[in-house]
């Protein structure tokens, strides 16, 4: 054996037989499915987030400090760029939220299949689109 | 790989004196549970704070102190925030456990956002706090 790599890739078929294991999905040119890209889309989304959480506490903090903290979060969040934090904030939100109830749907055993999978794909895009548009659409009317 | 019949498969089997005597940690999933209890809870938790925040967002900070001056409000901030920053932290755990392989930089990583949570927990339970008595 010359790499310890490929002992790793040693397994055996339903025969008994040994074989070497097919090589499990190489992400650098592996085409994701739809499903694999909205997976991983979770935990992004989830991770920003976490950033936006920082900005939740920083203005809830501001709030309850004095007005001058809190217009320095108000001057920041309508900057061109706390506009567009804001507007990607808002769909990594609703992306989460769509996302986390096909999880909780999963959970409970519903749509396991590749054509649940594929239907419920829709729902998170549509969701997502729908909830962003509506937030914004309101949003900017109440402005 | 020249021959496969040749090759020793000893390492694909973990080795028994190392499995054994470490039972079952009887929490495997506490972790899953409370990601699972928080993601229900936000659930319509999130829809009041995005319809709250849109009300308030073109009004000055007078408006969002009588906000937050209403009980009501203060508690749905309070279940917010505690459920909120319990399902951040259960899930950025798990993507540190994923990503950082070095076992004493991942419990470093795991500390550290522990503790930025927590604080950032009580920075804003208290600011709310302030916010409800404030009037």
């Amino acid at each position: 054996m010359s790499d310890v790599r490929e002992a790793l890739m040693v397994g055996r078929g339903s025969t008994g037989k040994q074989v070497r294991r097919p090589l499990s999905p190489h992400l650098q040119v592996y085409r994701l499915p739809l499903t694999a890209r909205l997976s991983i889309l979770h935990r992004i989304t989830g991770v920003g987030l976490a950033v936006g959480a920082l900005v939740l506490v920083w203005w809830l903090v501001a709030a309850a400090t004095s007005d001058g903290a809190y217009a320095t979060v108000s001057a920041v969040l309508r900057s061109p760029i706390g506009y567009l934090a804001l507007f990607a904030w808002s769909v990594a939100l609703w992306y989460h939220f769509c996302n986390g109830l096909r999880h909780l749907g999963w959970d409970f055993g519903h749509g396991l299949d590749l054509a649940g999978a594929r239907r419920s794909n829709m729902f998170v895009l549509a969701g997502t689109a729908v909830l962003t548009v509506l937030t914004w659409l309101i949003a900017l009317a109440a402005q | 790989m020249a021959n496969p019949n040749s090759v020793d498969v000893a390492v694909m089997r973990s080795m028994l004196s190392r499995a054994r005597g470490l039972g079952s940690a009887k929490s495997g999933t506490a972790h899953w549970w409370a990601q699972r209890v928080t993601a229900i809870a936000l659930v319509p938790l999130a829809l009041w704070f995005v319809a709250s925040v849109i009300g308030l967002s073109h009004q000055p900070r007078a408006a969002v102190l009588h906000w937050g001056a209403h009980p009501l409000n203060a508690a749905l901030l309070l279940a917010l925030l505690v459920m909120l920053l319990h399902h951040m932290q259960l899930g950025l755990s798990v993507v540190i456990e994923d990503y950082v392989h070095v076992p004493g930089r991942r419990l470093m990583a795991i500390l550290a956002m522990k503790a930025i949570t927590a604080l950032l927990l009580f920075a804003s339970v208290i600011s709310v706090v302030r916010l409800a008595v404030s009037f």
